[in-house]
């Protein structure tokens, strides 16, 4: 459903940052997007999303399709409009807006009324019961789980055809990122919303997704399924930290040059 | 103290008051949308007065173009201040989005010069004492009142009128603000533009509206000003009044735009009831020395909201 064919984008008009980048979303899948900071993968889903433009940057070549339209000279109210919304990175919300407001701007697009949206609103209370709890508290105030919670709720409530995640364990106890990962596949799983997931946790990412891309400098150099990518050696020994033989690696064994990434970055 | 002022200067505060709130809201209220400190305000009001000024009949020597009631003239002075407004946030702000706010501000500095400008080149610099009024200027209500200077309390009728329209004005934006989804969509957009894009809110379309509604108050505002002291370019300094007002309350609350309003009305006419002659002349800084107190104790105004820090 989503197509992005080969794109380019350049801030600044000087700075190229993504040099010929493909990637497919089927329906109903999840998936992972990988690589270091800086590799590219925020500036793809912002191309995607229209924010590129807020910032100087430009898609200079390529295009990017949703559902047959191309989506990539749209405004980002008009790409939220057609179904794409992007869960920024960082937990970013509307600090001083209680819970429950900052789930209904996710819905201001919409044009439903309101007994169909409080109804949209307590399925993301049935996904994070915690929120229902929180409701009339002033967001700025939660903690970094919850508050990653209420953005992916603020995400949905405006009944995406397609969500963009960037960095949901970002930050958070190795246990809140089990809790919210398992959300996130519960999400996928009852109602077919196909996810794009931006992280730098490999092992979590290529766990729930279907497929798998893995960026550097701007390109991608790798993809497949989980599967397929867990038995690739390089990415066993650079985001798996496993060693040939499949042990946990100690960081005394460790020698930088022993051990060259075989694809060109 | 001139213990026998008290009651009648009490009251001229509260109501001198309600104008400078009036002018606090609508600088309040770009500043929620968008974080912009608007300080070409008072020019919006100046052009305000003197558009409706001129389609009144201006100076009524037989050189005006149009001569309508208050009303209509009212009423064409509200559109064109929607339209300004809309062309400023189109013209002037949007070029500037994503540029440090300073600049942003600044844009709105040179706003004021360029309205200064057209408005002393298309009505005159010569200040006119005329301007329409359903009252006369010294219509006043007498209000008995036991202990004051002649046992009255004396209320014109024109202030009277535009504390009323700036008591409406702020409860209608308080209930706007707070209970619709375009409120919403504003309180969101003032805290986080990207954010606020991200979750598909139009956002030049906010700041244009919320431009025009600051235009409409400006307007309102100015008119009623300029029916205590005629029309002249010297009405845009007004907001030097406003500013502790806006400041005092917090910037980004209307109640404190209202609250900071009627105090900054009652300092200033309470130290014109002292006896003594250099307090009396103090009435200007007087407002600004109470801002000065309240920003020691609470830095965020009295109804600002605090800034949240997560440790």
């Amino acid at each position: 459903m989503l197509t992005i064919n080969n794109i380019e984008v350049i801030y600044n008009d000087v700075i190229l940052v993504l040099r010929g980048v493909s990637i497919k979303v089927g329906e109903g899948q999840i998936v992972a997007l990988l690589g270091a900071n800086g590799a590219g993968k925020t500036t793809t889903l912002k191309a995607i999303s229209g924010l590129l433009h807020a910032e100087e940057g430009k898609v200079t070549r390529g295009s990017i399709d949703f559902e047959n339209e191309q989506i990539d000279k749209l405004t980002p109210d008009q790409i939220v409009a057609r179904g794409i919304v992007q869960v920024l990175e960082g937990r970013r919300l509307f600090r001083h807006l209680s819970v429950e407001e900052n789930l209904l701007t996710g819905a201001l697009t919409r044009k439903d009324r309101n007994a169909i949206i409080n109804r949209d609103l307590e399925q993301i209370y049935h996904y994070f019961p915690i929120l229902k709890t929180l409701r009339k508290r002033t967001s700025g105030y939660l903690s970094g789980g919850e508050q990653q919670m209420l953005v992916i709720g603020r995400g949905l409530m405006s009944r995406p055809r397609l969500m963009m995640l960037d960095e949901p364990s970002i930050g958070l106890a190795p246990m809140l990122v089990q809790e919210i990962f398992e959300i996130i596949r519960k999400i996928n799983q009852e109602t077919g919303l196909p996810i794009l997931l931006v992280e730098q946790n490999a092992r979590i990412a290529l766990d729930v997704a279907h497929y798998a891309y893995v960026m550097e400098t701007g390109r991608v150099v790798l993809d497949g399924t989980p599967a397929q990518l867990a038995q690739n050696e390089d990415i066993k020994e650079f985001y798996l930290g496993m060693t040939q033989v499949g042990e946990r690696k100690s960081y005394r064994d460790v020698k930088h040059y022993k051990r060259r990434k075989r694809w060109l970055g | 103290m001139n213990w026998v002022l008290v009651p009648q200067q009490i009251a001229t505060g509260i109501l001198n008051g309600g104008i400078i709130a009036l002018i606090s809201l609508g600088v309040v209220l770009i500043f929620k949308s968008s974080e912009i400190f608007n300080f070409a305000h008072g020019h919006l009001l100046m052009l305000g007065a003197y558009v409706t000024w001129w389609f009144a009949g201006g100076n009524q020597d037989g050189t005006e173009v149009f001569n309508l009631p208050l009303i209509p003239a009212f009423l064409i002075a509200v559109l064109v201040a929607i339209v300004v407004g809309l062309l400023i946030e189109r013209f002037a702000l949007r070029p500037m989005t994503g540029q440090p706010l300073l600049s942003i501000v600044l844009m709105t500095l040179g706003l004021a010069l360029f309205i200064e400008g057209v408005v002393s080149l298309v009505f005159g610099v010569q200040p006119s004492a005329v301007f329409p009024s359903p009252f006369s200027p010294s219509a006043v209500f007498r209000v008995p009142f036991p202990g004051a200077m002649g046992g009255f309390i004396i209320l014109k009728k024109t202030l009277v009128l535009s504390f009323g329209a700036a008591m409406l004005a702020s409860i209608a934006f308080a209930l706007f603000f707070n209970f619709t989804k375009t409120g919403l969509a504003m309180r969101a957009t003032s805290e986080d533009h990207e954010l606020a894009r991200s979750v598909g809110l139009n956002v030049p379309r906010i700041f244009g509206l919320s431009w025009a509604i600051a235009g409409v108050i400006a307007t309102v505002g100015g008119i009623l000003l300029a029916m205590l002291t005629g029309a002249s370019l010297n009405l845009s300094t007004v907001v030097l009044v406003a500013f502790p007002a806006i400041l005092l309350g917090g910037l980004d609350s209307f109640l404190g735009a209202i609250v900071g309003g009627i105090t900054v009305g009652l300092v200033q006419a309470l130290v014109q009831a002292s006896s003594n002659i250099e307090v009396r002349n103090s009435a200007e800084i007087a407002p600004y020395v109470v801002l000065l107190i309240v920003l020691v104790i609470r830095p965020e105004g009295l109804f600002g909201q605090k800034r949240i820090e997560r440790i």
